[in-house]
């Protein structure tokens, strides 16, 4: 019998989760560390904004229980960030400079916030980043201070920082270089029917512009000069304008990068048993048929659970990333999913149902009688249907209308389609 | 691991199994209460599509490697060391993360509360309770090895 097996997860995200999860399905037995460099095991990411505002609380943030990992056997190192990678050697140091050694690691750093360079910022204490735990905290410990907020970026982690501010109290603008919100995930149309709710529910957006400059007094934020010359009162600055992938530990190894860490199918990077999963790797995806950096979170959970699964000996390719995105503000639900704003002259059909009135929108983007994207807005219920049609690239040639329509089921499938659809996997 | 399908040419469209399910997961267990006098009533686990003449009931499949779960933003929907899919609702925002995952459109959506509905299998129950209620056994259990 050969020596345990030590498994290596740098990162404590859903890549990293899943990677744990892929590993125990194959292998119960192999030693399995996470080191990530914030001071909590897994928890949920995008409910920063729910635990801001208080529908989450940190009984609720963890994405698992504490009993998780000990009854995995998985040891959790908090506050512990990686700073190299000695791939011949097989061990990752640490801050601290210790050394870990592994046979097969994975690299699930993530991504690191965008911030935009912005005269006066600097040093500022109410200005902010969104993308961690430890953000949302900071936020919360100074809530009594901010009256009034700028929100920089109307992609998915502004909007929902802005709705958590003004869902406590705070006078929230929103501030996007575009002329719509929501730009990357959803098309025009369904952006603006966000937009509406939000500015419904108190949050000024103003898009085309974006902040250039902090005016402040004393190391207090007194307003926010914008790119037009409009000035806009706050107290506290977010930035949220995007993440890129964290890629500096790995390059530094010699893995190659190039928006992100490059895998193969297999999820693995040019080195042998180093792999890598989540916002910080360029991984396949089906609807661009090249490898990309699509970072949503259950593309991350499939690749670090298929990641830790080739980890431990399986031998399978990643089924490919297909990205998508539901969110909810103020009641109105809306869900994307795959290609939303084809480009023109690529042989795509778009076929459309809009009733402003109840703010209910379909889209769906189709070439050659399959799906590559939908947009549904209002009413999303069983949207997942579409979702799965997209991946398994299935003809839905003549179902287009009722896929339109809001009562889109099985049913409407004709007979070995739907029962080709329905079978379990 | 079990689950329930339903058999399309049997299916009558009674929508019973739906009722039972409302009944199974309400607070008294009795119809007329569940109905009518509980503060909220339940929504049903799973849900019958019907056109013309065919109608099926449809539920969760619980999947080996479930969609949902790999969706879900908070770790409210977990697969159980029993194979069984749930959702812990104290954890589970209302983001529908798992209604956009699901291949089966068989995570329901409580909007009211803003939570995700989705069949348990009943608990200790050794029939759910949607099986047990279709009157021309249109609904089976099915058992399989995991694999």
């Amino acid at each position: 019998m050969s020596k345990e097996t030590k498994y290596v997860i740098i990162g404590g995200g859903v890549a990293g989760l899943g990677a744990i999860e892929g590993i125990r399905e194959v292998d119960k037995e192999g030693e399995i560390t996470l080191v990530t460099m914030e001071a909590y095991p897994p928890y949920s990411r995008p409910g920063i904004s729910y635990w801001l505002y208080g529908k989450l609380d940190d009984t609720t943030m963890p994405l698992r229980d504490d009993s998780f990992y000990s009854n995995l056997g998985v040891t959790l190192m908090t506050d512990c960030e990686a700073t190299s990678i000695d791939t011949k050697a097989g061990t990752i140091k640490t801050k601290g400079g210790k050394d870990i050694p592994f046979d097969r690691l994975l690299i699930a750093t993530g991504g690191s916030p965008i911030l935009p360079p912005i005269d006066g910022a600097e040093g500022l204490d109410m200005v902010f980043s969104f993308t961690t735990y430890k953000d949302a905290r900071e936020i919360g410990k100074k809530r009594d201070k901010i009256k009034r907020a700028v929100v920089v970026g109307g992609g998915l982690i502004g909007l929902k920082a802005a709705e958590a501010l003004n869902n406590i109290g705070v006078k929230v603008t929103v501030l996007e270089l575009m002329d719509r919100i929501l730009s990357l995930a959803f098309d025009k149309t369904a952006g603006d029917l966000v937009a509406k709710g939000l500015v419904e529910a108190g949050i000024e957006i103003i898009t085309e512009d974006t902040a250039q400059k902090v005016v402040s007094d004393g190391g207090k934020i007194m307003e926010i000069v914008l790119r037009s010359g409009k000035s806009v009162e706050a107290d506290a600055l977010i930035l949220a304008i995007g993440v890129r992938p964290r890629v500096e530990l790995a390059g530094g190894a010699g893995i190659d990068v190039g928006r992100g860490i490059l895998v193969d199918e297999r999820l693995m990077t040019n080195i042998k048993d180093i792999y890598a999963a989540g916002d910080a790797s360029e991984a396949y995806d089906i609807i661009y048929r090249e490898r990309r950096v699509t970072p949503i979170l259950p593309n991350a959970y499939g690749q670090g659970k298929q990641a830790g699964r080739n980890m431990a000996g399986t031998d399978e390719p990643y089924e490919g990333g297909l990205s998508m995105n539901a969110i909810g503000f103020y009641g109105l639900d809306t869900i994307s999913i795959g290609l939303v704003d084809p480009p023109e002259n690529g042989g795509y059909d778009v076929l459309v149902r809009l009733d402003k009135e109840n703010n209910i929108y379909r889209k769906l983007v189709t070439k050659e009688g399959r799906l590559f994207g939908a947009v549904l807005v209002g009413e999303v219920e069983r949207a997942g249907i579409f979702a799965s049609l997209i991946r398994d690239g299935v003809s839905i040639a003549g179902l287009e209308e009722t896929m339109l329509s809001g009562e889109f089921g099985h049913v409407h499938m004709d007979r070995d389609l739907r029962v080709k659809r329905l079978e379990r996997r | 691991m079990r689950y329930v399908v339903a058999n399309e040419d049997v299916c009558i469209g009674c929508r019973l199994c739906e009722i039972a399910c409302v009944v199974e997961h309400s607070k008294t267990k009795d119809i007329v209460k569940a109905y009518k006098f509980e503060e909220k009533r339940e929504l049903p686990r799973s849900h019958v599509e019907e056109v013309g003449p065919v109608s099926l009931s449809i539920t969760c499949r619980h999947c080996d490697d479930p969609r949902c779960v790999a969706a879900c933003i908070t770790g409210a929907m977990r697969k159980g060391e029993d194979g069984r899919v749930t959702v812990d609702i104290e954890k589970c925002v209302g983001c529908w993360s798992c209604v956009m995952a699901c291949p089966y459109g068989s995570v329901g959506m409580d909007k009211e509360d803003r939570k995700s509905v989705k069949c348990d299998l009943c608990g200790d129950r050794e029939i759910p309770a949607c099986v047990e209620a279709c009157p021309n056994r249109a609904l089976i259990v099915v058992e399989e090895e995991v694999g």
